[in-house]
């Protein structure tokens, strides 16, 4: 396939990672956060972690935007569900994450209308055919997917489309950056940035993580040859004494950002005061929500949400998992009652989510597979 | 202090747990062939029906008729595709096809079937006409006849058009049983053609994704190919499945852990279309696990594994047959795949569909 396969070459891999070990100072050890989830299925996905050396672990971060969301806000989403006439829609990833009481498919089972799409634009679409229904989209993600979102609610307004409206989930990455940097528990040596945020925010924010908390970043992009040059420029940077943000993704990270992106977002979005992580708990400034002029589009202003508060299951250690404190397999449950089957944390239901990865692909030690491979 | 090793090993244990359904009530993921169908299917109808010809859970049932008399092997399926026409078969030929292909993997010469209709009122006879006539073509070039029936209808909207259920029999005239329990470390996993066409093709076709590409379902009877790989080893195959709901990576999954022994593919090994491949890389989804409806997954002795393919490439419906991987020693019962990138992880059984990721 072009324009994939150059990215995914053995021989090229090989030739990085041999400049990674390299690059490694003898005795010392390297631990760097890839934030964004599809790194982490990147990471799992083509085994990039067989490249590097024991001396470099990559923490897998807070970027999955499917884990950061809290139960209670799955909980308000299935009770507009259930609201009559409602059609509620949001992506696939979103049907299998557990509230305090289901998950989208459960609701689902139980008669409410709930459909899967693949952009906001489709919700629209399903609104404009169903003038008698009211359609609703779970909007999440990051300022990846804002973009799309904002771009749907100025066209729902524009074309006067009354029976659509956003329940609005999105969250920007930068406070959450600052929550893990703020972190007493931690150690990382270095970030990997999240490569599709930066497409629309650009490097530019990314700049106080150098400057005030002394960490180099690099902004990576998404297939393997990427994670691991980037891997070696964080390396590089650490050996020359550097500390910057740097940009590997430049054939489609602009650094500057996506400006007209910025606009739609800015044009009908606007901060929350603070806004509930999932295992995170609170943080301010965090997270999006429409503008009152777009209050007719906005589920939170159309429906009467309960606004339910659910805490986070005492056992689940999601919290610690997303900050990197902690590896998955360290968790109380992970494995046992926390499970891809029974989800009890975020982390655990998407694929993207660090515990269901490691569970799904990294589940075994690295001479162990060499034994197995090798047999 | 637990170690990684001691927490790998409780999960190894809890997985070996008897399966138990926690949900209230049936969600789509227990239909799509992952872990949500096997633990339904154990936990809900083996514990029900419990018999020995059920419990070895393969694609068809082996049973004697008297002592001495024929084994038969006996299978059912039901189809509920949606579109039922779309490019390169119809849910007609599909339902002939998939329960052929059952009797076939199993070792049996598929001879008869019924089918039983579920329809909708309001469904086009036009489009009943079409889908029955697609049926008795499908079972002509598969050298079966459909031999009975029964057709239901149901009110409008109680029902999504037309539901097909087709059973079938085989005579099991080849010595021996085919099954995982014959599968032995070094032996050869086999593919016969390209993977994932009829999934793609159906998620394209269902037009909810503004994407189009010059693909068709692989639906085809696999019974020519089945004796053709018979024929030219017939002590060298272990087992065969047809890589259907849940695609080749829950066949290998099923395989390995009924084996107790670990399964390696290599993944630049593994034949997938480039449209196929396209369509899974914009979608996040893994061609591993798409369904095919055509193609099934044969393990054989390392020593016919040649033999093998050059039987199965003689046939035209398995030309693009292929070896994928090896069985090793290991008794972790997993499925291991090399990467093209050099690198090497887990294929495990997913819960339910495979569901697109966001971004």
């Amino acid at each position: 396939m072009r324009f994939v396969d150059e990215y995914r070459d053995a021989d090229k891999a090989r030739a990085l990672s041999g400049r990674i070990a390299a690059l490694c100072e003898p005795g010392r050890h390297y631990k760097f956060m890839e934030v964004c989830g599809g790194h982490t299925h990147t990471i799992y996905k083509h085994g990039i972690e067989d490249h590097l050396p024991e001396a470099v672990e990559l923490v897998h971060g807070p970027g999955c935007p499917v884990c950061v969301i809290p139960m209670g806000r799955v909980d308000d989403a299935i009770a507009i569900a259930h609201e009559p006439d409602v059609i509620l829609t949001s992506f696939g990833d979103m049907l299998r994450v557990p509230g305090g009481t289901g998950s989208f498919l459960d609701a689902k089972a139980e008669g409410a209308d709930i459909r899967m799409v693949y952009s906001p634009l489709d919700a629209l679409k399903i609104a404009r055919e169903n003038p008698d229904r009211r359609v609703v989209f779970m909007a999440i993600g990051f300022e990846t997917t804002a973009p799309s979102t904002a771009v749907t609610v100025l066209r729902a307004a524009a074309e006067g489309i009354a029976n659509f409206s956003v329940f609005c989930n999105h969250v920007t990455i930068i406070p959450a950056i600052k929550a893990i940097l703020d972190s007493p528990d931690l150690r990382l040596d270095g970030f990997l940035g999240p490569g599709h945020v930066s497409t629309v925010i650009g490097c530019r924010p990314y700049e106080f993580i150098a400057e005030r908390y002394g960490r180099p970043l690099v902004c990576a992009g998404f297939e393997p040859l990427d994670l691991l040059q980037s891997v070696a420029m964080l390396l590089q940077q650490l050996t020359d004494g550097r500390c910057e943000v740097e940009n590997q993704y430049t054939r489609v990270v602009p650094w500057e950002g996506n400006t007209r992106a910025l606009e739609a977002i800015a044009t009908t979005m606007e901060l929350r005061p603070h806004f509930e992580w999932r295992g995170l708990g609170f943080i301010s400034h965090s997270a999006l929500r429409l503008r009152d002029e777009y209050a007719a589009h906005d589920a939170e202003k159309v429906f009467a949400l309960p606004g339910i508060r659910v805490a986070d299951p005492k056992a689940c250690q999601c919290g610690e998992v997303l900050k990197g404190v902690i590896k998955p397999w360290e968790c109380k449950v992970f494995g046992t009652a926390c499970t891809p089957e029974t989800p009890i944390g975020t982390c655990m239901v998407s694929s993207e989510g660090a515990c269901a990865a490691y569970y799904n692909y990294g589940r075994f030690t690295r001479d162990r597979v060499r034994e197995a491979t090798h047999a | 202090m637990t170690t990684e090793q001691q927490v790998l090993d409780r999960i190894a244990r809890a997985r070996r747990r008897a399966p138990k359904v926690r949900e209230e009530r049936i969600t789509l993921a227990h239909g799509a062939g992952g872990k949500a169908t096997q633990t339904l299917v154990d936990d809900v109808f083996v514990t029900a029906f419990a018999n020995p010809a059920l419990e070895a859970l393969g694609d068809g049932a082996v049973v004697a008729l008297g002592t001495g008399g024929p084994r038969l092997v006996m299978t059912t399926d039901s189809f509920v595709v949606s579109p039922v026409f779309f490019p390169g078969g119809d849910i007609g030929d599909l339902a002939v096809n998939g329960t052929v292909n059952d009797l076939a993997v199993s070792g049996a010469r598929p001879s008869h079937l019924s089918a039983a209709f579920v329809l909708e009122e309001g469904f086009p006879v036009a489009d009943l006409r079409r889908i029955a006539t697609s049926m008795g073509e499908a079972a002509a070039r598969a050298g079966v006849a459909i031999v009975t029936g029964d057709t239901k209808v149901v009110q409008r909207g109680k029902g999504d058009g037309c539901y097909i259920t087709t059973a079938g029999v085989g005579v099991l005239d080849r010595p021996g049983t085919f099954g995982p329990g014959a599968v032995r470390p070094g032996d050869a996993i086999l593919v016969s053609g390209p993977i994932g066409e009829h999934g793609v093709t159906i998620m394209l076709a269902r037009g909810e994704l503004d994407l189009a590409a010059d693909l068709g379902s692989d639906t085809a009877p696999l019974n020519g190919p089945v004796a053709a790989l018979l024929d030219a080893v017939p002590d060298g195959v272990r087992v065969m499945r047809d890589a259907t709901r849940g695609g080749v990576a829950t066949v290998l999954n099923e395989i390995a852990r009924a084996a107790g022994l670990t399964i390696t593919v290599d993944e630049p090994a593994v034949p997938v279309q480039p449209p196929v491949a396209g369509a899974c890389e914009l979608l996040g989804i893994d061609p591993l696990y798409v369904a095919c409806e055509g193609r099934f997954v044969a393990v054989v002795s390392a020593t016919a594994a040649e033999t093998a393919l050059t039987a199965l490439r003689s046939h035209p419906l398995s030309a693009d047959a292929t070896q994928i991987g090896r069985v090793t020693e290991d008794p972790s019962a997993l499925v291991l795949l090399n990467t093209t990138f050099g690198g090497t992880r887990i294929v495990d059984v997913l819960v339910g569909d495979p569901l697109p990721r966001i971004c």
